[in-house]
């Protein structure tokens, strides 16, 4: 799984630098390091609902909403990125 | 919207015009009629306002329509004389005018080195055989009744890569040119150019089908910032976004990275130049081979930044937009691995929005806010060293000595210095173009004022250190 921070001018002024430096603790927290790649990505395209996060290569999604293997969350800052995580991301990692 | 303010000079609006009328053909049909139809539009006659008759006016047209479309390209070269626009300036080198009161003084006798000077029926005489052109008659004749006829082409060549044909007509000695565009700016016919990439570029925007097949990017220069005459930067952003791209990033944002990278080598090296600047870079190549070992191994930041976009983007296609014509031979250089897919100038851009009917007064504004203060200062000269000196002092390296070396004479000098083992510094900046890549050949204007714009635009940076541009670097070395 991938897991991209946008770093677009927009998300980056809205705190993408914290989010990626909270997402590392949590990946290492969950101890999920070997199986989630962290990369930037410049502008996913939702500059008005900054931080987004993009989630790629999913694999068997069970998760009806999620077309193409992507999922896309929005208005992510430090202080969710782990509810977040939790909630959203960790799930789909079928553990 | 007035263009022709916002242009330094006449010249550079006559080939704003027809790269516009161009670009408006390729979008709006009619660019296979364009040799016969654009010369009519620039120059409507029936009489030439520019030229000895409207015949040759219109024929230079098409010359520079051949420019706007690729110019020649069994040319390697981005520079390039337009023969018919070659006005065969004299060449006479020192000229005693009427002014010459055939005193009884004679400084200009006196101080000629060489002796070329001789008092004919009371007027000053110069031997041309003996003048070296030193110009040092020109200084002391209390009238200033000696010029100096140089040609501006070969003035501004500060390799000596432009010599005179027996036609009169200049020549680019390509062995010799750096591309640095110093000519283009400054022969006042505008007789000198640089190729355009533009149907290139409109060819990736349209084949990209509206951003769904790839995505294209743009690099932007800093230098950007003191180009802005009509709308901010962040209203320009919104404008190339019009033309189609996908997304605008700071090369600015590279520059931070090339900056951490040429601390770290400096570390190691201990003695260095930057390699950031391409006609600085060709400079060395040629005319100080012994010292190529010392160039920095460090990508610029054009290369760093699309290295960024393409990990995070491997099908994106990349132009980058800036004030240079060298770096329209950098982007196909193996060095840099094709990453850039190609380059257009800050006057093409100009043209490029107003072709579209966009008019940049009336954009909203769209951020542009990645890279540090330092990433952003790398547009003047000096730039880099302050950045050099400062992050290898967050690194615990001491010791840099850095010399900032403006323009070509400056580079001469020092990098001499360096040849001989005589340099006092060990980090040696070096820019092309005086004052840095904010005085440009292809900047829309070369006004001093410029680097105050560049100063602000590095304090208006989020970013006050270069740390979180290098965590995004070291983000994607890893994956």
């Amino acid at each position: 799984m991938i897991i991209k921070v946008c770093v677009g001018s927009s998300c980056h002024l809205k705190g993408s630098y914290d989010v990626i430096e909270q997402m590392k603790a949590i990946i290492k927290k969950y101890d999920v390091e070997d199986l989630v790649d962290l990369q930037a990505g410049f502008c996913l395209g939702f500059c008005s609902q900054g931080v987004t996060v993009k989630v790629e290569e999913i694999e068997a999604p069970k998760v009806e909403q999620i077309s193409d293997g992507e999922l896309f969350i929005h208005n992510v800052n430090k202080d969710n990125a782990e509810e977040i995580f939790a909630k959203e991301i960790y799930p789909l990692l079928n553990l | 919207m007035d263009t022709t303010r916002v242009f330094d000079t006449n010249v550079q609006f006559l080939k704003y015009k027809v790269l516009k009328e161009v670009i408006r053909r390729a979008y709006e049909g009619g660019l296979e009629n364009s040799y016969t139809e654009i010369p009519k539009i620039i120059s409507p006659g029936p009489k030439s306002e520019l030229r000895c008759c409207i015949y040759k006016e219109r024929a230079i047209v098409q010359e520079r329509i051949k420019m706007a479309m690729g110019g020649d390209k069994s040319n390697p070269n981005v520079v390039e004389v337009i023969d018919i626009a070659c006005d065969e300036c004299p060449i006479d080198g020192m000229y005693v005018t009427p002014a010459c009161r055939g005193c009884i003084v004679h400084n200009c006798k006196e101080v000629c080195p060489k002796g070329a000077i001789t008092i004919v029926n009371k007027k000053a005489v110069i031997d041309k055989t003996k003048c070296i052109e030193c110009g040092k008659c020109t200084q002391v004749c209390p009238y200033t009744a000696i010029i100096a006829q140089h040609r501006p082409c070969v003035q501004s060549c500060k390799v000596k890569a432009i010599s005179v044909d027996e036609n009169k007509k200049a020549v680019i000695d390509n062995d010799k040119c750096i591309s640095c565009g110093a000519c283009v700016y400054k022969c006042p016919f505008g007789a000198i150019q640089d190729k355009s990439l533009v149907l290139d570029i409109i060819s990736i925007l349209k084949n990209s089908q509206e951003n769904k097949k790839y995505k294209v990017y743009a690099i932007i220069a800093p230098a950007i910032v003191s180009q802005c005459k009509f709308g901010r930067v962040s209203q320009v952003v919104t404008a190339i976004k019009k033309l189609g791209f996908y997304q605008v990033v700071e090369a600015a944002l590279g520059a931070d990275i090339t900056l951490y990278h040429e601390a770290k080598e400096w570390s190691e090296k201990k003695l260095m130049t930057t390699s950031c600047c391409p006609s600085f870079v060709m400079y060395i190549e040629k005319y100080f081979p012994e010292i190529v070992k010392y160039i920095s191994s460090s990508p610029s930041p054009m290369i760093e930044t699309a290295m960024l976009i393409k990990h995070s983007d491997p099908t994106a296609k990349i132009v980058f937009i800036g004030p240079c014509t060298a770096k329209k031979i950098e982007y196909q250089l193996a060095k840099t691995n094709h990453l850039i897919d190609s380059v257009m100038s800050f006057e093409e851009l100009q043209a490029f929005v107003d072709a579209r009917g966009i008019d940049t007064t009336q954009m909203e504004d769209t951020v542009l806010d990645n890279a540090s203060y330092y990433g952003r200062i790398f547009a003047k000269s000096g730039g880099i060293t302050k950045g050099v000196a400062d992050v290898a002092k967050s690194m615990g390296v001491d010791g840099v000595v850095p010399i900032s070396m403006s323009g070509i004479e400056e580079c001469k000098m020092a990098l001499t210095r360096l040849k001989f083992g005589k340099a006092a510094e060990n980090f040696f900046e070096g820019m092309a173009c005086v004052g840095g890549c904010v005085n440009g050949a292809l900047c829309i204007t070369h006004s001093p004022k410029n680097v105050f714009d560049v100063d602000k635009y590095g304090n208006e940076a989020k970013e006050k250190t270069i740390e979180n541009s290098v965590k995004l670097y070291e983000l994607n070395q890893k994956s």
